[in-house]
């Protein structure tokens, strides 16, 4: 090529946003800081990305999070070297575990002086190396783009996850001849439609069950809607109930005729126990968590297990099945609706398990005695339920009993409409994740269900949503104790209870007043549906202080260490304290 | 309450990876973080333009655990493919170890005749010492390392183990 028509050189911050451009990305949640200034610079000269400034580095993983789960994209970080990367690895972690797509930019320092110790040095790579699907050190501005493009691939292909890209801030600002591009790397081959041996063999074994189930996760929703769908579709085919796991509610709808609730530690009681007695079981797109299984070796004794899985790692890795199937969910369910269908295979009479079924429902696991005088936490949840489900609210949660109660008594009958932190249990997630939702469905709904305690731990991100004019409702089922660390010590620790008493509260609409939201206080039974209409209302960010009772447990319980068929239902059943083989399961 | 310790069994993985910084702390960091154990572990360049290392590795664990193990060794974007030596069939491992010993007199003669009876060469050899090179499986090293303690031994350097399927066809 002559001199004439060489390619004009670009810095690496300019290659980087080029390429996010290029990669669909519009909005960016970070934090500005010394090892990321040129990026920030090339980002003020494109307006084609929007930047949501957070409070905190913390905040713009969870805010990610929040805007890849409720829209289905990857959610794109951008924090500094140093402690920006390490304020973002609970969100790294987070997602990792929760399979959520994220691309974290991290500044670092140049790439002379790493490993010198200098100022804002941390070893980002390392540090994240074991709570992320992949991580780079990117060391040449020309590798800058090829690299971005298979991060979004990893990130958002197979089983989705975080991705880190540490780049020196010499990197960001040395140039390289823009037409540099390397081969497009095929190492990373996820797995896509099952193999149709296997398939016939799960659709004969369903199609023959007496008492099916099934059993499906998180998996469902990250395959997309399409997935969703097929669950509906194989669910009617097959005629068999249908449970989820915390990270799967809403892939079948809770108004659906088969749907049992969530199951595990605390799912209904119907859901636990056609587990534990069903004949085929088939686990759509979950994994075995142990909040799922209870005790292992009394998971399902006399079922046959069918395991549909896009990361072979999960399929064996605490319960053996009988049959795995490695392949996206989604694919995997069409095929079985394929063949159900070619084979014109009819749903068994399965009578008497929707009798032995419509008989565990009778108990009424989630009852509780309501009251007139104080509002029950479950009762607050129905009411936001009642006022709120013909808007298609998009529920995010911080982590505890509020964030078990939300999934019992507020139903799903979409998915990407219910955003919680299930595996790591990250108090502090639901506020920046409603701030992510929001950026990504300006005109949702989006409602944070808080619980006291949590909602202090990201409490700085109430200034984003104002900044953005973001009008998300925070819903804090105030009880004044960290209440899932209070239910386990009055029913581990006989009632001692250490550190777990929420004091020195801020009043709450005060802080909403401060931070320009409104506040709203509520402790009256009788006044909870107008002050819930008046949140609802409002058009901007409200804070809603709900004063509830303060020694309510959640139940129905498996508790640790217990099988299915062991659930406490309610508070009378319990015995105040536990074994140490118990003690020492999480 | 204790801790219940579980029947373990011993496993040679091979591990095809890219050779690219930070993949070797990738794995071996997985098998902590993860409480997998690791024997040994060896790697080296094994491609002509230098893109691909070979990582052997041995570990132990009850056989879901081992199972476990290449599930997640595959699951790394670096790791291409992982063979399980001891469960594919007949295969050859070896290890070369580095032995000095120093000793005079009838001492230093025993050494000498047992490194022979073990074939393994001298390479280095003083008025009172010698560095003996071992090749072979670990359990040779192992036996052959034990009778140099009792003529001398003063250190030793084991590479740990490599290896390959029998037959005509790669893993």
């Amino acid at each position: 090529m002559s001199e004439d028509f060489a390619v004009p050189e670009k810095s690496g911050a300019e290659i980087l946003i080029d390429t996010l451009i290029e990669q669909g990305v519009d909005t960016v949640f970070g934090y500005p800081g010394g090892a990321v200034l040129p990026i920030y610079d090339a980002l003020f000269q494109h307006k084609k990305i929007r930047h949501v400034l957070v409070r905190h580095e913390a905040g713009a993983a969870h805010a990610a999070e929040g805007y890849a789960r409720s829209t289905g994209k990857p959610g794109v970080v951008l924090v500094t070297s140093g402690p920006g990367a390490t304020n973002a690895v609970t969100g790294i972690a987070d997602a990792f575990m929760d399979s959520i797509p994220l691309i974290v930019l991290t500044g670092q320092v140049a790439t002379n002086l790493i490993g010198s110790d200098a100022f804002q040095e941390a070893d980002t790579v390392g540090i994240t190396r074991h709570c992320s699907k992949h991580n780079y050190l990117v060391k040449d501005p020309a590798d800058l783009a090829s690299t971005v493009r298979e991060a979004f691939a990893i990130a958002t292909k197979g089983r989705p996850g975080p991705v880190v890209i540490d780049i020196p801030k010499n990197v960001q600002v040395a140039t390289t001849s823009t037409d540099v591009k390397r081969a497009t790397s095929s190492r990373f081959n996820p797995a896509g439609e099952a193999d149709y041996a296997e398939i016939n063999r799960a659709v004969e074994l369903l199609a023959n069950a007496k008492a099916p189930i099934l059993y499906t996760g998180g998996g469902v929703i990250n395959s997309g809607p399409d997935a969703s769908a097929a669950l509906r579709e194989l669910a009617e085919l097959c005629g068999a109930p249908v449970t989820s796991t915390l990270m799967g509610l809403g892939a079948y709808p809770a108004s659906g005729d088969a749907w049992l609730g969530m199951l595990g530690m605390h799912g209904t009681y119907e859901a636990n126990m056609a587990m534990n007695q069903c004949d085929v079981m088939l686990c759509l797109g979950a994994r075995f968590d142990d909040r799922v299984t209870g005790r292992l070796d009394a998971f399902s004794p006399d079922s046959i297990k069918i395991h549909i899985d896009i990361d072979r790692s999960s399929i064996n890795k605490t319960v053996r099945v009988d049959l795995p199937i490695v392949a996206d969910v989604g694919a995997a369910m069409r095929q079985m609706i394929e063949v159900w269908k070619g084979r014109k295979y009819k749903a068994a009479a399965l009578d008497d398990w929707w009798a032995r079924i419509k008989g565990w429902r009778a108990v009424d696991c989630l009852s509780y005695a309501d009251s007139t005088q104080e509002i029950m936490p479950q009762y607050a949840i129905e009411r936001l339920f009642a006022a709120t489900k013909d808007k298609s609210p998009i529920i995010t949660t911080e982590v505890g009993q509020h964030q078990m109660w939300a999934a019992q008594h507020f139903h799903f009958d979409a998915p990407n409409k219910w955003l919680t932190s299930g595996g790591l249990g990250t108090m502090g997630y639901g506020l920046p994740a409603a701030v992510g939702a929001q950026m990504g469905n300006p005109d949702a709904l989006v409602i944070d269900i808080a619980g006291e305690a949590s909602i202090q731990m990201n409490i700085q991100e109430m200034a984003t949503a104002t900044q953005y004019r973001l009008p998300v409702k925070v819903f804090i089922l105030n009880n004044e104790w960290m209440g899932m660390v209070r239910q386990w010590q009055e029913l581990t620790y006989e009632s001692r209870f250490s550190e777990s008493y929420s004091d020195s509260l801020p009043d709450f609409v005060a802080l909403a007043e401060a931070y320009g939201w409104k506040g709203i206080r509520c402790s009256d039974p009788a006044k909870l549906d107008e002050a819930i209409a008046e949140m609802l209302a409002y058009d901007g960010p409200v804070m809603f202080d709900c004063r509830v009772h303060k020694t309510s447990n959640c139940f129905p319980m498996i508790p640790s260490g217990a099988a299915h068929t062991d659930m406490i239902l309610h508070s009378d059943e319990v015995s105040g304290t536990m074994d140490d083989e118990a003690k020492a399961l999480v | 309450m204790h801790i219940k310790q579980e029947l373990t069994e011993r496993h040679v993985l091979t591990l095809t990876v890219d050779n690219e910084a930070g993949t070797l702390a990738r794995i071996a960091g997985m098998f902590t973080s993860r409480g997998y154990n690791i024997d040994s572990l060896t790697v080296a360049d094994i491609s002509e333009d230098h893109t691909t290392s070979r990582i052997t590795i041995v570990t132990r664990g009850p056989p879901p655990v081992i199972d476990q193990i290449i599930a997640q060794c595959e699951r790394l974007i670096p790791v291409h493919k992982v063979t399980d030596l001891t469960e594919a069939g007949p295969h050859v491992e070896r290890e070369l170890a580095l032995v000095k010993v120093r000793g005079t007199g009838d001492q230093r003669v025993e050494a000498m005749r047992l490194a022979d009876i073990y074939r393994a060469r001298v390479i280095d050899a003083t008025v009172n010492s010698f560095i003996f090179e071992i090749t072979g499986g670990p359990d040779k090293i192992d036996t052959f390392v034990a009778l140099m303690r009792e003529v001398g031994l003063v250190e030793v350097g084991r590479t740990g183990i490599v290896g390959l399927m029998r037959g005509a066809e790669g893993s």
